[in-house]
């Protein structure tokens, strides 16, 4: 079998986008780089929200240097939106703005609370000294 | 819905909107902007097998989430959501650092007062404050302990997600209400 026909990634064997499609890994497949054989969940999480040509668009879209990172955020939001159909990543996002949200009010708390205890302080401190 | 005129999805897809559009409820025709960026991140068959999955009560809800990934996703080709998750998990840190910071100047001043008024033990975080990090959430297995994987914690410094995504997440609270049960 002439080995040109298939890409070489790596161990010669198709990218996991080209096994899931069942079809040649080509030179310049845009996916081999960013999902490799050995992780064919990745490139299924991706192509069951998105599908394979969005996928290929917005990698084209990214300079080449870029695309591993949009690659890897693209799988996490994906399996993010496959974990929680309704939310999606946007779930995270909510409850990390209300966790921010309870943590400003209690810093803001405990600093009132490091006052008053100051001026407390500051006046007992008075008292002692005869005031 | 909307009497005969097809929404926004059958406009764009140019066909014929059938009395149970799938896409209509959520898609109105005033709104075509909406409907065109799902459709450009996700494809609109991908998003109706997405609706049609879940429970009636619960699409217009996923429809919303879907807008927003969506509207990341063109404001930031490279990172999209996660470029929002890195910069928001940062300030949680910070923020946490900050309260421990004031809390250890509670536990300083408590000493140095008379030891009849220390309290048996110091102010304990809110529960709702920290409690967050240890839930376990649907991204348990995908976050390590609710933090992304370290190549994305650079974003905050990065200009592109500061100046785009950020602003806007400061501007909406997703859906201006606790949509997350």
């Amino acid at each position: 079998m002439p080995i040109g026909k298939f890409m070489m990634s790596g161990a010669g064997s198709r990218c996991a986008a080209c096994r899931y499609l069942r079809r040649r890994c080509s030179k310049d497949c845009i996916f081999s780089p960013h999902f490799p054989s050995s992780n064919p969940q990745r490139f299924a999480y991706v192509h069951k929200i998105y599908g394979a040509s969005n996928v290929a668009k917005m990698l084209q879209r990214v300079s080449e240097f870029e695309r591993s990172h949009a690659a890897d955020s693209l799988h996490l939001e994906a399996k993010c939106r496959v974990e929680d159909p309704v939310y999606g990543c946007v779930g995270l996002i909510s409850r990390l703005q209300r966790q921010i949200h309870n943590l400003e009010s209690e810093i803001a708390m405990t600093r009132a609370l490091v006052m008053m205890y100051e001026s407390s302080l500051d006046r007992r401190k008075g008292s002692a000294n005869g005031h | 819905m909307g009497g005969n005129s097809p929404c926004a999805s059958c406009k764009l897809l140019r066909r014929r909107c059938a009395k149970d559009c799938i896409f209509a409820p959520y898609f109105p025709s005033d709104d075509p902007h909406r409907f065109a960026i799902v459709h450009k991140v996700f494809g609109a068959s991908n998003v109706s097998k997405m609706l049609q999955e879940l429970p009636i009560h619960q699409r217009a809800d996923a429809v919303n989430s879907l807008v927003y990934e969506a509207n990341a996703r063109v404001r930031d080709p490279v990172y999209g959501c996660v470029g929002a998750i890195s910069y928001l998990q940062n300030q949680v840190a910070q923020l946490q650092m900050q309260l421990a910071v004031a809390q250890a100047e509670i536990l300083c001043i408590q000493v140095q007062q008379e030891p009849m008024i220390l309290p048996s033990q110091p102010p304990q975080p809110a529960a709702t404050a920290t409690g967050i990090m240890d839930e376990k959430s649907g991204f348990g297995g995908l976050l390590h302990n609710n933090v992304l994987p370290a190549q994305y914690l650079n974003f905050a410094s990065s200009s592109n997600v500061t100046t785009t995504h950020v602003d806007s997440l400061k501007r909406e609270s997703f859906l201006g209400h606790d949509m997350v049960s």
